[in-house]
């Protein structure tokens, strides 16, 4: 037996729902994240979100953060216990957690844990990469959207996935000239209509196109952009300088696995998925039992399906902590049908291919 | 380099906290990082890499890539972009790893 | 091409513009050209004539007939696709959502930019509304001849 019933790690939308799901059904929660509050990527997301109602569509990130938190307060009963500012640093082979608050140490032994701890964000290589200046995309959302204060005055985004033109629109709201978008591949990589919204604002997005090098002194003082041939190879002489002062580069995400690595899980590299992932049983649990996972560590996708995955997985684990819920078997079916509606379109084919490789090792 | 007006966003002026940076008075506000603070006022460059010393700003902002450690009140090593700014800090860049007395 | 340059082709704005005679009467614009799992466009409509259906991921198709150009969807589409627009005589008028500072004065001439933000002509503010959900929306009147290019104002920030 376990100090904690049920403890959930990372209070993004799928630990808050999985939190949520574990609280109705009864269990005592404690709910762990770095960040001094709840919300994960949700707390510097301004734009209005995509999905259907159930999925909180046309609602502001920053704004569906506190409607979770509210729902979960309601229902926390007082068994939900909150470990804000607090990071997991360790998870060991006979099941407990380290936790870190203020560099004092805390060891937690819980009978089940929902590891909900995001990704990271990769970085690329090329000259410079390591100059003031240049920032990950959701530094600088941090910085500007959270913290108030802008990176700079102009900027160059490298990546067109849904982040970086997010990212470049918010700058652009923060009255930050983005002078281009560059995308390596032949198509850009995010909706149409982010990239029709950017254009709109006179932002020029190129394809297959990316940055050469960064240059500066003690910080960015400006970029060189060289357009790429059929085998991705820069082609000498396209080269094109840019003044700017900010480089944010949204080059994709990885799974932040490195909790269920230490306790040595079963994972399998997923391209897809931007690196390595946990392999999952349909239960959302992973090879070790008791331990479960979902959203954006799961698979890099999107807050709507990181929010059913996370009621999944919290089903599950109160399942395996044998809590009674009313009406399983009809919840659950709901939620699978909705996560797989969500994934049936073009733009989810490469999670369905993802989800494949994941499910042929499983 | 605040925001002060923003379409989704609102931004209030906060109180001034005064700190000094490398023997310079700055200010920022309540609620800022360290960070956030030095970058308000232009400081983009927070270290300097171990071997080849190149300058370092911040990349993550979330406590995840150590690129912003700075020396804090003698402290080494202090993780600014997610450290709250104190009124009366003492910030230092710090050179190569950081020595336990700081320096 | 739309997935290399994010601005539609001509082609592809005609077909989601009815008859020009239809449009004495403001109707919804819906410029969403690619299955994305999205429907708020669907649950905004207060008369049912965007239907996007049981599959999330289908584009929004207009019933133009039972569009009253209420304009609740301009500012309900998280991708700010839609728009409402009407010929009056010689001008079209135009309602966009509108997420910049600073926000344009009623009455004031701005310039009127096409799909990839180029000014293109002038224009008249006649409204400017702001939302709680600080989306805004903006009304301005423009030559009957840019129905098919414009989309925005640009506002001068001095
Ligand atoms: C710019 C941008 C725009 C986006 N736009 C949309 C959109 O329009 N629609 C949409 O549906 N999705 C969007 N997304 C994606 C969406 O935000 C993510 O898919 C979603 O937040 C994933 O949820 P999650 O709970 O899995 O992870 P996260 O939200 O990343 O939360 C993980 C949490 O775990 C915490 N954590 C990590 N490690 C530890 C540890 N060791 N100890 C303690 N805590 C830890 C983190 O601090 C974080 O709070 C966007 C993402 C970005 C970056
Ligand atoms: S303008 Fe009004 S009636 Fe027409 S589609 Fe939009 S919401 Fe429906
Ligand atoms: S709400 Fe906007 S983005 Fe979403 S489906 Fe409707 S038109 Fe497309
Ligand atoms: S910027 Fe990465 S740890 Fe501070």
């Amino acid at each position: 037996m376990g100090t904690e019933e049920a403890v959930v790690i990372g209070a993004g939308p799928a630990g808050l729902f999985a939190a949520y799901e574990l609280l109705l059904a009864g269990a005592d929660v404690t709910l762990i994240d770095r960040a001094a509050q709840a919300g994960g990527q949700l707390v510097k997301q301004t734009h209005k979100f995509f999905g259907s109602k159930e999925h909180y569509a046309s609602i502001r990130g920053i704004d569906i953060r506190h409607r979770l938190e509210h729902a979960l307060e309601k229902n926390g009963d007082g068994r939900l216990r909150t470990l804000y500012s607090t990071t997991v640093a360790g998870f060991y082979a006979d099941g407990a957690l380290a936790c870190v608050k203020a560099e004092r140490y805390y060891r937690l032994h819980p009978e089940v844990v929902v590891v909900a701890t995001g990704a990271s964000e990769r970085t690329v290589a090329f000259a410079g990469n390591d100059l003031p200046g240049v920032y990950a995309a959701g530094a600088v959302q941090t910085l500007m959207n959270e913290q108030g204060i802008r990176p700079g005055n102009r900027a160059l985004m490298v990546g067109s996935g849904n982040i970086g033109l997010i990212v470049a629109y918010q700058l652009m709201q923060a009255g930050i000239q983005v002078e281009r978008v560059v995308e390596a591949a032949d198509e850009i990589g995010g909706y149409q209509v982010h990239a029709s919204k950017l254009r709109r604002l006179g932002v020029p997005i190129e394809t297959k196109t990316t940055i050469k090098r960064a240059f500066g002194t003690n910080q960015v003082e400006g970029a060189e952009i060289w357009r790429l041939d059929a085998k991705g190879e820069g082609i000498a002489g396209s080269e094109e300088r840019l003044t700017v002062d900010t480089v944010c580069l949204a080059v994709g995400l990885s799974p932040l696995v490195e909790l269920l690595s230490q306790l040595s899980v079963d994972t399998r590299f997923i391209p897809e998925f931007g690196g390595v992932a946990p392999v999952l049983d349909e239960t959302y649990m992973t090879s070790r039992p008791g331990v479960f996972a979902c959203g954006d560590v799961a698979n890099v996708e999107e807050a709507s399906t990181a929010m059913v995955e996370g009621r999944l997985a919290g089903i599950h684990a109160a399942g395996y902590l044998n809590r009674q819920i009313p009406r399983r078997k009809e919840k659950i079916q709901a939620l699978e049908t909705s996560l797989r509606t969500l994934r049936s379109g073009p733009a989810s084919e490469h999670v369905r291919k993802g989800l494949r490789k994941v499910g042929e090792h499983a | 380099m605040r925001i002060r007006e923003h379409p989704i966003l609102r931004f209030k002026e906060r109180s001034k906290i005064a700190f000094t940076f490398d023997g310079r008075t700055l200010y920022g506000e309540a609620g800022d990082t360290i960070a956030g603070a030095l970058h308000a006022n232009g400081v983009k460059e927070l270290s300097r890499s171990l071997h080849l010393h190149r300058p370092r700003g911040f990349y993550c902002a979330i406590g995840n890539c150590a690129s912003c450690h700075m020396t804090v009140d003698g402290e080494a090593n202090v993780r600014t972009c997610i450290t709250p700014l104190k009124a009366g800090m003492v910030v230092k860049t710090q050179q190569g790893k950081g020595r336990v007395d700081g320096y | 091409m739309l997935k290399e340059t994010g601005v539609a082709e001509p082609r592809m704005i005609r077909s989601v513009f009815p008859d020009s005679r239809v449009l004495v009467k403001p109707k919804a614009i819906i410029e969403c050209y690619e299955a994305i799992p999205c429907d708020p466009c669907e649950t905004a409509c207060p008369t049912g004539a965007i239907e996007v259906g049981a599959d999330i991921n289908a584009r929004p198709v207009l019933d133009v007939d039972a569009c009253t150009g209420c304009r609740r969807c301009v500012t309900a589409c998280p991708g700010l696709a839609i728009f409402v627009v009407s010929i009056q005589e010689d001008k079209a008028v135009f309602t966009v959502p509108y997420e910049m500072l600073p926000l344009p004065e009623e009455g004031a001439l701005v310039n009127v930019a096409d799909r990839c933000g180029q000014p293109i002509g002038t224009g008249e503010v006649r409204k400017v509304r702001k939302h709680a959900d600080r989306t805004a929306s903006i009304t301005f009147a423009t030559d009957k001849g840019l129905l098919y290019e414009a989309v925005t104002v640009v506002v001068d920030d001095g």
